[in-house]
């Protein structure tokens, strides 16, 4: 097999790279253009929500500068997990913005749409065959969290991609996709060893973050028969061995096995050798596939509506009493909404905001505390009103030694309350089998 | 008594991160082999002394890993809080470190 050279712009689109890279590594004749623009990592928020999570601007930004040099270069350009969450409004949005820009630049090329949304009905279907495994969610996916389920997308493995690279797309706009997968589908259509293919997707998908110095940039990975390697388009920046290495425990809980829809790759193995002073030659990883196709599910529901209020607290007779009045302001705003859905949590910034439980220092050391009131109820408004409730309470809370009778809080902002909108948790995050690895990822073809 | 360091003075890099919404990881990395070795060696790095520096059970420790090809220590919690779940204090999970910054391993 010929090397499959895989240029990545950046480790999620629209965080930025540098254009001089870019070019340089275009330069090194990459065979596509991929990039990762997903992940659960920002919260449920823009699964559930379907908004972009990264803004319109920076996205088309990247977008146009990888289309302008993909189609001018005859290469193909794949973005997996659009959007943020991957759902099908988040692929209409981004393939919205790559009809722009081929109307802009006056360019024509195949456009693919992949979307990733699972029918609920298909989910309830699974759990009621008993094809449905929980691994690491804290709870087991039942047909009641499923109703309530607002957004539920698959992780697709690179099989739809590929699919749709081999029909002719030019530009490949994936829904919910592995976060490898935009990366290995075009080397593993075009034959490279699997094994190699995914663990490149694995590093490349990061971008430079990989590199020494890390960071979102450029990356360049060229596979072969039993190896690949990487080189990070800024000459600034270098692929150390220490650097590539190390890349196999970020944001994952095991580094030597990883597992992925429909296999399971092994890295016990590697071999991570420097080839020159900005390439690292890796080597090593094996692959199983398992008998069963399992894709994982990710779902948002709504817990409830949220408002905050930002104050601050300087005089030092509430600080060393901050417990006892938050304590009392919590149970008298309870006691007058009786509402069973309202929850009061108090951010304490300055003292366990950060670490709550699990913060070792227990004594407050500030000489002024931020405070910040989350309220959250099934009613925007209730919880908006307990927001200003508690924050008022706190405003004019009586106790000995109080000085400032005037008030006793500094609220950066009027208005003291916001309302945050609804609160996305996960509903979902389990393993679903599946017939075959395109039976839930539609392909959409269009010729721009 | 044996004279200890802080883990913050013999690795570069001390990190935590979410591993999905449900995993908060914890990486200590190494630039120099000795050093590595022995810390990984030392036996200051277990689910016991990982999970009392930051006061949870060791119950709470999902996995512990030595990854040498990076010089690298590696320890899993299951997170807190579900990600983003009500009460949430860190989405990314990514301030969280701190205890093992400060964690006693035996002086080099």
């Amino acid at each position: 097999m010929t090397e499959i050279t895989v240029l990545t712009p950046t480790g999620s689109l629209g965080y930025g790279f540098d254009v001089e890279a870019f070019n340089r590594a275009m330069g090194m004749g990459p065979h596509v253009i991929a990039v990762d623009s997903g992940s659960t990592d920002p919260g449920p928020h823009y699964l559930g929500s379907g908004q972009p999570l990264v803004p319109r601007i920076s996205i088309k930004k990247e977008l146009t500068t990888m289309i302008v040099a993909g189609v001018g270069a005859g290469i193909p350009v794949v973005v997996g997990s659009a959007g943020g969450g991957g759902t099908n409004t988040h692929v209409d949005w981004m393939a919205d913005i790559v009809r722009e820009i081929a109307a802009e630049k006056g360019l024509r090329f195949k456009l693919a749409r992949i979307y990733a949304d699972i029918p609920i009905e298909r989910a309830k279907q699974a759990l009621r065959d008993g094809e449905v495994q929980r691994f690491e969610a804290s709870f087991d996916l039942t047909e009641d969290l499923l109703d309530e389920t607002v957004a539920l997308v698959g992780q697709m493995g690179h099989e739809p991609i590929s699919e749709a690279l081999r029909q002719g797309a030019d530009v490949v706009i994936a829904g919910r996709a592995v976060d490898d997968c935009a990366i290995s589908a075009f080397p593993i259509w075009k034959g490279a060893d699997e094994a190699q293919a995914v663990h490149m997707g694995k590093i490349l998908e990061c971008g430079a973050l990989a590199a020494d110095p890390g960071g979102m940039d450029v990356m360049v990975g060229r596979v072969a028969d039993d190896h690949f390697v990487v080189e990070p388009g800024s000459t600034g920046r270098r692929a150390t061995t220490r650097s590539i290495a190390a890349h196999s425990l970020y944001e994952r809980e095991n580094p030597f096995e990883q597992a992925g829809p429909g296999h399971a790759l092994d890295l016990h193995d590697c071999r991570f050798e420097q080839s020159d002073d900005r390439s690292v030659k890796v080597s090593g990883a094996k692959i199983a596939h398992g008998e069963d196709y399992w894709i994982k599910l990710e779902g948002a529901r709504i817990a409830g509506y949220r408002a905050i209020c930002i104050a601050g607290v300087r005089c030092p007779t509430m600080i060393e009493r901050i417990d006892d009045i938050l304590d009392d302001v919590r149970r008298e705003a309870l006691d007058y909404f009786q509402d069973n859905s309202l929850k009061i949590e108090f951010h304490v910034y300055g003292r366990d905001a950060v670490m709550r439980g699990m913060e070792p220092e227990k004594q407050i050391a500030a000489h002024e505390l931020g405070v910040v009131v989350d309220c959250v109820a099934d009613d925007q408004d209730v919880a908006h009103a307990a927001s200003h409730h508690a924050s008022g309470e706190m405003l004019h809370y009586a106790y000995p030694g109080w000085y400032n009778t005037a008030g006793n809080l500094a609220f950066p902002y009027s208005p003291s309350d916001l309302k945050a909108g609804p609160v996305y948790v996960f509903s979902a995050y389990h393993l679903m089998k599946v017939r075959d690895p395109l039976e839930l990822f539609p392909i959409l073809l269009e010729e721009l | 008594m044996a004279a200890t360091a802080k883990l913050r003075d013999l690795a570069p890099v001390i990190r935590s991160k979410n591993a999905g919404p449900f995993r908060l990881t914890f990486d200590v990395l190494f630039d120099d082999q000795a050093m590595y070795e022995h810390v990984r060696d030392s036996g200051a790095f277990t689910e016991k002394s990982v999970a009392a520096a930051f006061g949870v059970p060791e119950s709470q420790v999902s996995s512990l890993f030595h990854f040498d090809a990076a010089m690298a220590l590696k320890v899993t919690f299951y997170r807190p809080t579900d990600q983003c779940a009500i009460g949430e204090t860190d989405a990314y999970g990514c301030q969280q470190h701190v205890p093992l910054m400060d964690l006693e391993v035996p002086a080099p």
